[in-house]
């Protein structure tokens, strides 16, 4: 386990500035991953789609506080780390979401009164992070070979006002469009974990984005 | 006998409750508890309303202040919400800075504020570039029994709707804002969004309006906000069981249901204070 694992994925190769314009339908930006490149936490990834990058960390099972601990089950413990300022609200609340995805995979009840804690660091920010960070975490995970029943990805899809859909958006699709939508999948059933939306979309769209 | 069993083994005490399609307190899987709401109490504050779901009592008051806008938004006044659970409520919260709870419901009410556009901030401008309305909206949760998103935003838009703000103008000679008291006019609320939170039990049965005991023992949980036209202001699931999308239809369709029953609601109340 001690050698670097680096994954390559080109799924229509296209340079991932964003700049060059992508056409509707299923084109993802250049996405890249790297496992067990920091040497303290048990588990680490850094994943990239396009230009946005997270750094992920996983520490467990490890000691928890009394406090905290859960008779049965393993606590997980989500910490996000913004690029620059102090973690806020917004950060709270992207926790929560990636703290609750993970709780539904990870198989806690194996390491009873035990912390799982992940650390993720914004590296830089070009769009889709939110999904960026799912990913980083699930990969940092399966590194710290922590036990999941399943693995999860994140993907993020913009809809613009005429109602196209772009996956994987950079910052400036994210600000021109009318809604942009984060989902959870699993890998085993492809049910979806976790949804966080921003935008104005009717139901039509939604169906039409989740298949 | 009931009550030793439900200590011991609550899971299994609703399990047998879901089996028979029903719920401890009564309801059915789908069924909302009594929703009432109480506008204009708070004589202090600018606009407010008091929503009780069941237990569930939620305080929204409203503040206007003058503020000046930011550079790159001269025209665009604010609403700032913030949710704040305090020990009162519930006794798994304790007294200090808010905690992971209360920030996610903030955030979550910033956000359907932001999606839905409820209020076009335009409208709070009153001199491009030197002074805007800044809302403060106040959501205080006086008594916690599950559901606390649903009851934080019905509060939040009764309370906009009660909100009553003063005519202002510019002096043109001292460059001071005069504020005229006696002529008010209410906030233009454009759409009306409502939430409708569910809780997923056993990665398949889906129960409306979980209370505190039922979101404990839930495997999940989903808030869809609507408004009046169907369209979708926030879908937020923050993990948990899966989902099919079939369930996902009927959650929906619950939602659009829920929404007319919440609008009636408002409307009737709203009605019942016009003549002051």
């Amino acid at each position: 386990m001690e050698e670097e694992t680096h994954t390559d994925a080109k799924i229509r190769a296209e340079n991932g500035t964003g700049s060059s314009p992508r056409g509707p339908g299923c084109s993802l930006r250049h996405f890249a991953c790297e496992q067990n490149l920091l040497s303290r936490p048990d588990g680490s990834a850094s994943f990239l789609q396009g230009d946005t990058s997270v750094l992920a960390g996983v520490y467990g099972p490890a000691e928890v506080k009394v406090s905290k601990e859960i008779f049965n089950k393993a606590t997980l413990e989500v910490i996000l780390r913004p690029k620059i300022g102090l973690p806020g609200v917004a950060e709270k609340s992207r926790e929560r979401l990636i703290r609750n995805t993970c709780e539904a995979v990870v198989l806690g009840t194996l390491h009873p009164r035990t912390s799982i804690t992940v650390v993720l660091q914004v590296v830089s920010d070009a769009g889709s992070l939110l999904a960026c960070c799912l990913n980083a975490a699930c990969m940092a995970l399966v590194d710290a070979g922590v036990p999941m029943r399943a693995l999860f990805c994140g993907v993020a899809c913009a809809l613009d006002s005429d109602g196209t859909l772009v996956l994987d958006p950079t910052s400036k699709q994210e600000k021109e469009a009318r809604a942009v939508l984060t989902f959870a999948l699993d890998s085993v059933e492809r049910k979806l974990l976790m949804s966080s939306t921003k935008g104005l979309y009717s139901d039509t769209e939604r169906r039409y984005s989740k298949s | 006998m009931a009550a030793g069993f439900k200590t011991v083994e609550p899971l299994e005490y609703y399990r047998r409750f879901l089996k028979e399609n029903c719920r401890p307190d009564g309801r059915e899987l789908g069924e909302f508890r009594t929703t009432t709401v109480n506008i204009g109490s708070i004589s202090t504050a600018d606009g407010s309303a008091l929503v009780k779901l069941g237990n569930t009592t939620v305080i929204c008051g409203v503040k206007a202040e003058f503020a000046a806008p930011s550079t790159d938004a001269p025209d665009k006044g604010y609403v700032v919400p913030n949710v704040d659970l305090p020990p009162l409520c519930s006794s798994r919260f304790r007294s200090g800075p808010p905690g992971e709870e209360a920030q996610v419901a903030s955030q979550f009410i910033a956000d359907v504020i932001e999606n839905s556009q409820i209020i076009q901030k335009e409208d709070l401008c009153i001199s491009p570039g030197k002074l805007v309305w800044v809302l403060y909206c106040d959501l205080i949760c006086l008594d916690y029994d599950g559901n606390i998103l649903d009851a934080c935003t019905f509060a939040l838009l009764a309370a906009l709707k009660n909100v009553q703000l003063p005519e202002v103008t510019i002096n043109e000679e001292t460059a001071l804002a005069e504020v005229n008291l006696k002529k008010k006019s209410y906030l233009n609320i454009r759409t009306h969004p409502v939430a409708t939170s569910f809780a997923v039990f056993d990665d398949t049965l889906l129960i409306v309006d979980p209370t505190g005991e039922e979101e404990h023992l839930a495997t999940g949980t989903l808030t869809i906000v609507m408004d009046e036209e169907g369209k979708l202001c926030c879908l937020h699931k923050p993990g948990g069981s899966g989902l099919t999308g079939a369930k996902l239809q009927d959650c929906m369709s619950r939602a659009v249901t829920r929404h007319k029953e919440v609008k009636k609601l408002m409307d009737e109340v709203i009605k019942s204070m016009k003549p002051k």
